[in-house]
């Protein structure tokens, strides 16, 4: 590529610091990461190299690789679920209800608690010795069973429930948007044909709102990588490796194990996940756009 | 790189510095414990109204959690505003920090209070490292109590303490049968292991104990002894409540004052839950060691003191470790947090009937060191796995289980 026009010395002075930060903050760090990954490093930094050592020995961990997949059912059920609920939600909203600030207000109210609230208020009504179980036992219902926190089969599930009733709010808002910029001639025209409502909405509404819903599917998929604070206090991990997550696998390994080369292997995993995840998409983008630009 | 880390640290350091540029002269410290149990938090209070007495300002920053409080505190350390005081274990999770010159060594204070004389041997070359005393031991714990609520025995019709594991089981059944919770389980990590290992301790005795954790053995004898600690913690599944999942010790305490349940497992802190709920031992409870053990797991505390470049901290620490060795402060303590003085040489008299039979056994050197003494603290979490996922896992397979605890080792 030819350079068409010099530079300008001042812009480029101006953007010297948001260099540095990127270069050093960003880079930097996951550089210095990565590099600790390859070494022996216990509660401080070393520079003993080991080659490969901390990967195998992360990858012979049973914990390890039960958060690999408690963290890919989760983040499925997760999205999905704060997806169709929201969406969902955000139908129901757009029936032009009354109260519907009101309920726009309940809804929304969940995502702007902490996970750290969200997971231990969870805890408690889950907990079949103080919460839901144990008040419908009281009433009567002595066979009544809801033991999904303390379940080792079904304490992903309640860190899922959880989850959707914090994040589905956060949907139903961005959905609901994007419901009032479509145009009503279309809504005059579907019925005038008529068409039933739900197919409305599944045929004519859902495609135009794509946008909408990958953006908030992608924000959410952001917060499933990141999943910790909600596991900590709803179940910490536990029962046994059941709820176990690779950030919290990390942070174990960082602090408490005093395992700085096993969770830094661990974190390079993550990130490499993550890139390994978006670059068929910013391929695929890539390429699309090259076509327009070549069209 | 490592000069490029102390640079760092010392950079950081100094931006701390010039901060607080205006000190006191009084001796004023900053201490960082996970004491927040009301037994734990009277306990850490004996402390600070001596170290007050003599002139120190204190400054609290209590983490509840254990883990919590030590992520904190070695992120305060890596930042270079390190606190002046830290509790922790004695044993292995303090080495790394020494052996980077982070912490203050207290030599003269340990020398002038002739701490040699008054601490067992083994505890004296645990807060040794290179000839120099770093660490200022605040009291142990025996880890091997059974606790039991004396009203929920009377219930349930018991009128002894069982004397082996199938008497105990067999008095768990009655206390299930009179509808109480039998065991109180603290369902966290940590706490299941301790149950591990007084298990343990009663099945291979003291010998086999240290050969499995000191030496790493792995005779048929030692892995006879895991298999049969395990079927027994495996039968307790039985008799524990389905709230039993991550439940704090305290919380499970609270269940035996209210004579909900039956027994607990724990280390004698719990006593400290007991006397603040106002009950008295040997009458409104009673403590035993687990049955068939002829010996007590135990753990020891100690304050930790970083390095913090400030003249009044130094001082402060000096100050705070004198404090703490101190025999009245080292009994006082001890009654409140239910543990056992450190110094050989305090008066007994005062101490509760639980505490005597554990100061009987540390006399007579019936003890064995908690993991954390002896393991690195990777091996402390691989060990806490293993318990944990043989414990909701739900598995009997004791042979397989046992191939795992060895793995831990490696």
């Amino acid at each position: 590529m030819s350079i068409k026009r010099k530079p300008n010395l001042s812009a480029t002075i101006a953007l010297l610091p948001t260099w540095f930060v990127a270069v050093v903050v960003f880079i930097g760090t996951m550089a210095w990461s990565i590099r600790l990954s390859f070494t022996n490093s216990t509660l401080f930094p070393s520079s003993t190299y080991v080659g490969l050592a901390q990967y195998s020995k992360l990858f012979s961990s049973a914990k390890w690789l039960a958060s690999l997949q408690n963290v890919l059912i989760f983040g499925v059920l997760y999205v999905a679920g704060c997806l169709l609920l929201g969406f969902l939600l955000a139908a129901a909203l757009d029936r032009k209800i009354r109260f519907e600030s009101a309920f726009r207000t309940i809804f929304l109210y969940p995502y702007a608690m902490s996970f750290v609230v969200t997971g231990l208020i969870w805890q408690w009504m889950l907990n079949p010795a103080l919460g839901i179980q144990a008040s419908v036992r009281s009433l009567g219902w002595e066979s009544f069973v809801l033991d999904w926190v303390v379940n080792r089969d079904m304490a992903i599930y309640a860190l899922v429930l959880a989850g959707v009733w914090q994040g589905a709010g956060l949907v139903m808002v961005i959905a609901l948007a994007g419901m009032r910029g479509i145009e009503g001639e279309q809504w005059k025209a579907a019925r005038i044909d008529g068409i039933p409502v739900w197919r409305i909405y599944v045929s004519i509404i859902l495609p135009q709102l794509g946008p909408a819903l990958a953006a908030a599917g992608m924000l959410l998929a952001m917060g499933v990588i990141k999943t910790y604070d909600i596991v900590v206090a709803m179940t910490n991990g536990g029962p046994g490796n059941a709820t176990e997550v690779p950030a919290k696998f990390i942070m174990d390994n960082l602090f408490g194990r005093q395992n700085l080369g096993l969770a830094t292997a661990g974190a390079t995993v993550l990130v490499l996940g993550v890139i390994i995840a978006v670059a068929p998409f910013r391929y695929i983008m890539h390429m699309r756009d090259k076509a327009k630009g070549a069209a | 790189m490592k000069t490029m880390m102390k640079l760092f640290l010392a950079g950081v350091a100094f931006a701390g510095l010039s901060a607080s540029a205006h000190a006191e002269d009084k001796p004023t410290i900053e201490i960082m414990s996970s004491w927040t149990s009301g037994g734990e938090a009277a306990a850490l209070n004996v402390i600070k109204t001596e170290f007050e007495k003599r002139g120190g300002v204190w400054k609290d920053s209590s983490i509840a959690g254990f883990g919590a409080a030590d992520a904190a505190f070695q992120n305060r350390i890596v930042a270079g505003d390190a606190p002046g005081a830290k509790q922790g274990v004695i044993g292995l999770a303090a080495a790394d920090f020494i052996s980077q010159g982070l912490f203050n060594p207290i030599d003269d204070v340990a020398a002038a209070g002739k701490w040699a004389d008054a601490l067992p041997k083994s505890i004296h070359d645990l807060i040794t490292y290179d000839g120099k005393v770093y660490l200022a031991p605040t009291g142990a714990h025996g880890e091997s109590w059974l606790f039991y609520s004396k009203e929920a025995f009377e219930k349930a019709g018991i009128s002894q303490e069982p004397k082996t594991w199938d008497e105990l089981f067999a008095d768990l059944d009655k206390l299930k049968a009179a509808g109480m919770v039998p065991v109180a389980w603290g369902g966290q990590p940590w706490q299941q292991t301790k149950v591990f290992n007084m298990i343990l301790l009663s099945q291979v005795g003291i010998d086999g104990f240290l050969k499995i954790y000191v030496d790493k053995d792995k005779s048929p004898a030692s892995v006879e002894g895991v298999k049969k600690t395990l079927e027994i913690l495996g039968k307790l599944r039985g008799y524990v409540d389905a709230g039993a999942a991550g439940r704090n010790w305290n919380d499970a305490t609270a269940m035996l004052i209210t004579a909900k349940a039956g027994v607990q497992f724990m280390g004698d802190w719990a006593k400290g839950e007991f006397t603040v709920a106002g009950k008295e031992p040997g009458k409104d409870y009673g403590c035993m060691i687990v049955p068939e053990s002829k010996g007590m797991v135990y753990i020891a505390d100690s304050l930790w003191f970083p390095k913090t470049g400030k003249a009044e901290t130094d001082k402060a620490q000096k100050l705070l470790a004198e404090v703490v060795m101190d025999p009245a402060v080292q009994v006082e303590f001890a009654l409140k947090k239910g543990s056992v003085p450190m110094r050989a040489d305090v008066d007994k008299s005062k101490l509760d009937v639980c505490a005597q039979k554990g100061v009987e056994l540390m006399a007579a050197g019936a003890i064995v060191p908690d993991q954390a003494i002896v393991l690195t603290p990777q091996q402390v979490g691989a060990l806490d796995d293993f318990v944990d996922e043989y414990w909701s896992g739900g598995s009997d397979d004791t042979a397989s289980a046992a191939g795992n605890f060895f793995a831990i080792f490696e």
